[in-house]
């Protein structure tokens, strides 16, 4: 079982509380993450990652286990404490800055 | 008792405003998508109850809502806006070719007659269409085929901002885009032309008269009497008589002929609403005067509205999908503010009154007249 956790506004856009909880069949990676939230919460297609490039979003980042692993390849494995759900999969607003 | 629904798109949401036909006394609802920019939500003329809405963000993109109860309840619906084909490239700052890239919806324009048609006007400037109520959405994409290589940004973005829908012919509809100028279809949309003969731009084109490259800003048009349209373009006020195949300017006695919104009076087919604007480098109201310009002649001769709007230290904009009118009688005129203020007459603008005065800055303003 993997933990993701969205920003306010997908959470609110996906009438989401708290935690996604998810079930993978196959290697957790986070290609394989996305499209399992996606599956579940279509109207997140679009929102976290590029409907045809498939690209993250450029002001969106991906945390875990205290590393930032927005630049690892899509088909990477996650960290052990993502996988077996000691740790969330997160996915984070950027700041905004000014 | 007729019923008035005035949908507010902000920075950082949207609001709907209601009243009875007095217009005196309002209910705010809202926010709605809190935290996102709402650039445009309007009704379905062929069944007010049915919204659309575009909800944006630099974070997570574009998300499209529709609401089949007046703004009650919302549901995602789709939010793929794929370019036809192999995209194409568009004039860039550089001098190159650039990829044609979807940013996002800037306009909802609505069937007259299908509640689950809706076109959509994007950036970078496109035309798209949905059959099904917003669940997928289809390209126009001979539009991009009417000089679209020589179409460059402006500093705003390269955005389709105005969808106009000829009531008397299904197969006409006009469009306007930001420093590219109007175009034309009078086939639904298969083929596409430029209707910019008459617009000067001495100041921003080195080819003044330039077939395509014109900063419009807004057009409008009175159902009774499609084919003439009134423009407030980046500077002048324009008019065609004859669908857009010529224009002439009207600006007349206005202070500034800068701005963004216009429309026009229900009832009345030659009464003009416009806000002059100082300049392109100061999107405010000249001397802090807020003012709205009302020409009962179609045009050139102008009176100010003042009673009820700020006359000093106002400086606020009032963007071009920020002006919008009822069709009661007399008719009432709504227009938003950078400031967050929805400003309402109940007397076809003689006096003014604020809805409200303190909601995110104002994106767009459209009002239902529900009976």
């Amino acid at each position: 079982m993997i933990r993701v956790v969205l920003p306010a506004n997908l959470r609110t856009l996906a009438r989401i509380r708290g935690e996604v909880q998810l079930t993978l069949q196959g290697p957790a990676t986070q290609r394989a993450v996305l499209d399992a939230l996606e599956a579940g919460y279509p109207m997140l297609r679009g929102t976290i990652r590029d409907h045809a490039t498939q690209q993250r979003r450029a002001f969106l980042r991906f945390f875990a286990c205290k590393m930032d692993l927005s630049l690892e390849s899509p088909d990477a494995p996650l960290p052990d404490a993502v996988v077996n759900g000691t740790e969330p999969f997160r996915i984070v607003g950027a700041m905004a800055g000014g | 008792m007729s019923e008035i629904r005035v949908l507010v798109g902000t920075r950082k949401g949207a609001f709907i405003l209601t009243s009875d036909g007095e217009r005196g006394k309002w209910d705010v609802s809202g926010p709605h998508f809190a935290g996102w920019e709402i650039y445009h939500l309007k009704g379905s003329p062929a069944d007010p109850n049915r919204l659309y809405a575009s909800q944006t963000s630099g974070w997570f993109g574009q998300v499209m809502q529709r609401s089949n109860d007046g703004g009650k309840t919302w549901e995602p619906v789709g939010n793929k806006f794929a370019y036809d084909g192999v995209p194409g490239t568009h004039q860039w700052y550089d001098g190159t070719q650039h990829p044609w890239e979807f940013k996002r919806v800037w306009h909802l324009e609505p069937s007259l007659t299908d509640p689950d048609m809706v076109y959509a006007g994007v950036e970078d400037a496109a035309l798209f269409r949905s059959a099904d109520g917003g669940q997928t959405w289809q390209e126009l994409a001979a539009l991009r085929e009417a000089k679209g290589h020589l179409w460059a940004p402006g500093a705003g973005g390269m955005g389709l901002h105005t969808i106009v829908l000829d009531p008397g012919n299904p197969a006409r509809m006009y469009v306007a885009i930001s420093a590219a100028g109007v175009f034309r279809t009078d086939d639904a949309g298969a083929t596409w032309r430029p209707a910019n003969r008459g617009l000067r731009s001495q100041h921003e084109l080195p080819d003044s008269d330039a077939e395509v490259g014109h900063c419009v800003h807004r057009i409008a048009m009175h159902p009774s009497r499609p084919n003439v349209l009134f423009m407030q373009k980046h500077w002048d006020v324009m008019r065609s008589d004859d669908g857009g195949d010529s224009w002439q300017e009207i600006s007349g006695n206005l202070p500034t002929d800068f701005g963004f919104p216009i429309d026009v009076h229900p009832h009345e087919p030659d009464t003009v609403f416009v806000v002059p604007i100082k300049s392109d480098s100061e999107h405010f109201p000249p001397d802090g005067k807020l003012r709205v310009y009302r020409s009962r002649t179609g045009g050139n001769e102008w009176e100010a509205l003042t009673k009820g709007l700020p006359q000093r230290d106002c400086y606020v904009n009032v963007l071009r999908d920020a002006m919008s009118v009822d069709s009661l009688d007399p008719c009432g005129v709504y227009f938003g503010t950078t400031g967050g203020q929805v400003y309402a007459s109940a007397s076809a603008g003689d006096s003014w009154t604020p809805i409200v005065r303190d909601l995110p800055a104002v994106l767009s303003v459209e009002v239902q007249t529900l009976s």
